[in-house]
Formats: C-alpha cells, structure tokens, sequence
C-alpha cells in the first residue's frame, strides 16, 4: 500500500517507495512519507510492524548486516542517503541515533560527550569544554553531573544515562535526531524529563521517536504515524490522529481495540 | 460500542457508564411526561411529584460526573473513546437542564392553577408541543445509545417544528392577553411553560449534535445543514 502523505511543513526527510528486506523477508512495504523539519514525528505501531526498522534506514544503521537491503529513496536535504557515496560516519554525525537501552561508553562523563566530538572536529580544551557543557545542558543534566564529569558513564542512574546518550547524539550538532524507544526503561520522572527534552530539542532539531507507549507519542509529538506489517497506514497530525483518525485500523489501534 | 477493547474493564466501565445516562434520561423523560400530565389535568398532586424527582436527577448528574473522571484518570482515553465520553459528559448536562425545564413546567402549573384561571387558557394547546419534545428526547437518546446518525439527523430537523410551534402559540398567547389584562399573568407563566418545552427540544438536538461528534469526529455546532449533510457523506 502507498499511501503519498505530505504536510504544510517543510520537509526535512522525504521516503519514497522505501522497500526493505531481511533477506527474504519484506519488513517495509513501499513507504512514502516526508518528515517535517524541526518538528518531532512519533512512530507508533505493534511489535513487528517495522517502525524500528524505518528508523535504521535512516542512518543506515542496517548496512551492519549483510542480508539487509534498501530499495527505494529516502532524501535528506536534496540527496539520496541509500545510493550516497559520503562516507557513512559523516552521515551518522548528521543524523544521531539514540537507542531503547542506554548505552554510555564505559568512560567518564566528559568523554562519553567529547569521544564523538573529537572524530569530527578538533577543538582545543576550552572549546570542548564548552561544547560538552552545552551538550549536557541541553540534555537537561548538566546540574546533576557537572560536579562529577570524571566520574564513569555507568555511574549515573537508568534516566541520567539515557540524557548522556541524548548529550553525546547532540554535541556532534546533528539536523537530525533518532530516537528509538528511548523511555521504555525509564521511571515516569526520567521519562518526564527526556520528554520535556524532545520538545526543546525540536527548535533545533529534526526529531523522530519510535514509541510503543501511545500516550507518549500523544504528549510530545506533532506528527504521528501508524504503521501495520510493513505498511505505513496512516500519517497525519498527531491532534487529528489522537482524536479522529481516517481509518478505522487506526483507531482500533490507538484505542486498544486491536486483537 | 460494538468491537471490544483489549482491556475487558475499559468495556464494562464504558458501558456501565453508558448505562447510566440512559437510566438518567428515563428518568428526565418520565418527568416531562409527569410534567404535561400535570399541566393538562392541572394536578398539583402531579406537578408535585415532578419538584420531587429532581433530587434523583441532580444526584444521578453528579454520580455519572464523578465516573467520568475516574475513567479519564485512568484510562486516558483517545480516539472515539475520548469522543465518547466528551459525549457522554455533555449529554449527561443536557439531560439535567432538560429535569429543570420539567420543574419548571411543574411550577408554572401550580402559579397558573393558584392564579384561579386555568380552564380559560388554551393550555391545551401546549400539549402537542409538549408531546413533540418529550418524544424528540426519547428518539435522541435511543439514537445516542446506538449512535445512529441517520436518526440524530432526523431530530435536527424535527427540533426546528417544535421551535415554530413556539413561535405560533406565543402569537396566540398575545390575542388573549389583549383580550383581557386579567390573563396577563396567567399567561406569562404559560409563556415560561411554552418557552420551558421548546427548550426541551434544544436539549434533545444537543444530544443528537453529540452522536455526529462521536461517530464523525466533527462539531456540528451552529452550522447548516447543508453543511451536516456533506459530513456524514
């Protein structure tokens, strides 16, 4: 099913008939969508529906494996990601990935932040410890560790580490901002704040959010999109989405009729 | 709602709550017909009976109300659950206005029997409004249960006669006032009474308005019908 939708917003990233294999297996089924710049689209569906998936096809999180392929164009900013030559580092820098598991390097606070800094840019003292301030600062956790930037990454609780993965995905500056299940092992404070945090980031930001928690995508979300077994079936404002929704599958969903 | 929630509780709470405001409409709806009873007999016996039902009422709005909100809690409701129970929370408003309009027919009936001149009126007359709203009650409530938007339809039109029966008793009531001055009074409670039914059918057309928002998600408040028409197409 091709479902062409498009907003009024400017738009960032453009899929169009993205098919996608696991091997034999076809987990996307001719996507077309276009994601609004600055504006956080959430990605909502059952297990299996391939909404994680969607989300590796963007930074080509996918290529890891060689059984996986991408068929079809997904353009950031008038290029071609899937047949670019740029070398995918460069790629990954631009669009940041941020995952369902916090997973800070077994290093200290400060170099959790600086060790992606430093592969692309070359800053002298002063200026990295500007960058990884305001890094954390953004990922509303400068107050809680700017006292123990020494201290090991692994240190910080489940919802302070998953905001350093957020700091270390942002102080490289990337448009764009992947975020794949990031509260799904969070307490309802941290999931507060790294929610408050995906709004504020959106004036920055291109952010997209894989959720399986409704009421997540619902409060911090602008856009919503439904996907079902590989088909993106309904994509509209998260607003019209949460109260009346064009297709019926969609309501059953988003209102826990689905069996 | 035909088709099941996961949650087996979410089903029985809405429907329990369901129930509920379709035993509060009974209940408002025996009241009217208590009420014209009352006014065509000129029982004050009646019209009593009427005053004393609106504790039940009050009570029943208040209960539903706190229901509402404990699902909203918890349940965080979207979608055509969310439409439902706007709904059900609005309609659960109109029906207790509607018990105070049947109150209010109660009153008026008692001053106009006190005032000593009931037969002279033409009271009568009020009886087939009287009747046009307590059955556009009735069929707003039935279409809400099924939400049926052909019949919620029905009803907008059909609340647009009760209003210009209004309108034509109103003219009467005035010949009879300028006939004789001793029937001002009087007449004036007929007029709250005449004005206490038209309100009655507004009420009903709310509700019928409150099935289009939840099976169509669109606000048809103060709009034409033309434009109702093209959105349930």
């Amino acid at each position: 099913m091709t479902t062409a939708v498009t907003t009024t917003e400017k738009t960032k990233i453009s899929v169009k008939d993205l098919n996608f294999y696991y091997g034999k297996f076809h987990a996307l089924k001719g996507i077309n969508l276009e994601i609004p710049e600055n504006k956080v689209t959430a990605f909502i569906g059952p297990s299996g529906c391939g909404k994680s998936t969607l989300l590796r096809v963007f930074n080509r999180m996918f290529e890891l494996y060689p059984e996986q392929r991408a068929e079809g164009e997904i353009i950031l900013d008038g290029e071609n990601l899937l047949t670019s030559k740029k070398d995918v580092a460069l790629l990954r820098a631009k669009v940041g990935m941020v995952f369902q598991k916090p997973t800070p390097f077994p290093m200290s606070i400060f170099d959790n932040i600086a060790f992606g800094v430093k592969l692309f840019e070359s800053l002298n003292t002063s200026d990295m410890e500007e960058r990884v301030e305001w890094a954390l600062r953004k990922a509303a956790l400068w107050t809680e560790v700017k006292d123990k930037l020494n201290q090991n990454g692994s240190s910080l609780s489940g919802g302070q580490q998953q905001r350093l993965c957020i700091a270390r995905g942002i102080a490289i500056k990337p448009e764009v901002l992947l975020l794949d299940e990031p509260c799904s092992a969070l307490d309802p404070i941290s999931t507060a704040k790294v929610e408050e945090l995906i709004t504020e980031l959106k004036s920055d930001y291109t952010v997209v959010i894989v959720t399986h928690n409704m009421q997540q995508a619902a409060r911090c979300s602008d856009y919503t999109a439904y996907m079902y077994l590989g088909d993106l079936m309904e994509f509209g404002s998260t607003e019209q989405m949460f109260f009346k929704p064009m297709r019926k599958e969609t309501e059953d969903y988003i209102t826990g009729r689905f069996g | 709602m035909p088709e099941k929630h996961l949650s087996t509780q979410f089903d029985s709470e809405l429907s329990a709550i369901s129930t509920r405001v379709m035993e509060l409409g009974g209940l408002v709806e025996s009241q009217i017909r208590q009420a014209i009873y009352a006014l065509s007999q000129f029982s004050v016996d009646v019209a009593n009976e009427v005053s004393a039902a609106e504790v039940r009422v009050n009570a029943m709005e208040v209960d539903i109300d706190r229901e509402l909100s404990n699902i909203i809690a918890r349940r965080q409701p979207t979608a055509v659950d969310l439409r439902l129970l706007i709904a059900i929370s609005k309609a659960t408003a109109n029906l207790e206005r509607v018990g105070d309009e049947a109150e209010k027919i109660a009153r008026m009936v008692r001053s106009i029997i006190s005032s000593g001149a009931p037969r002279s009126l033409p009271s009568l007359e009020l009886r087939v409004s009287a009747d046009m709203a307590s059955g556009l009650l009735r069929k707003a409530l039935d279409a809400f249960a099924r939400l049926d938007t052909t019949a919620a339809v029905a009803i907008l039109k059909e609340d647009n006669l009760i209003d210009q029966e209004f309108d034509g008793f109103v003219r009467k009531l005035i010949t009879y006032m300028m006939e004789d001055p001793r029937m001002i009074s009087p007449s004036l409670d007929l007029l709250f009474l005449a004005k206490a039914i038209e309100r009655i059918g507004d009420h009903a057309k709310n509700i019928a308005e409150l099935i289009i928002y939840v099976v169509k998600g669109a606000d048809i408040r103060h709009t034409s019908m033309e434009q109702i028409e093209s959105v349930l197409k």
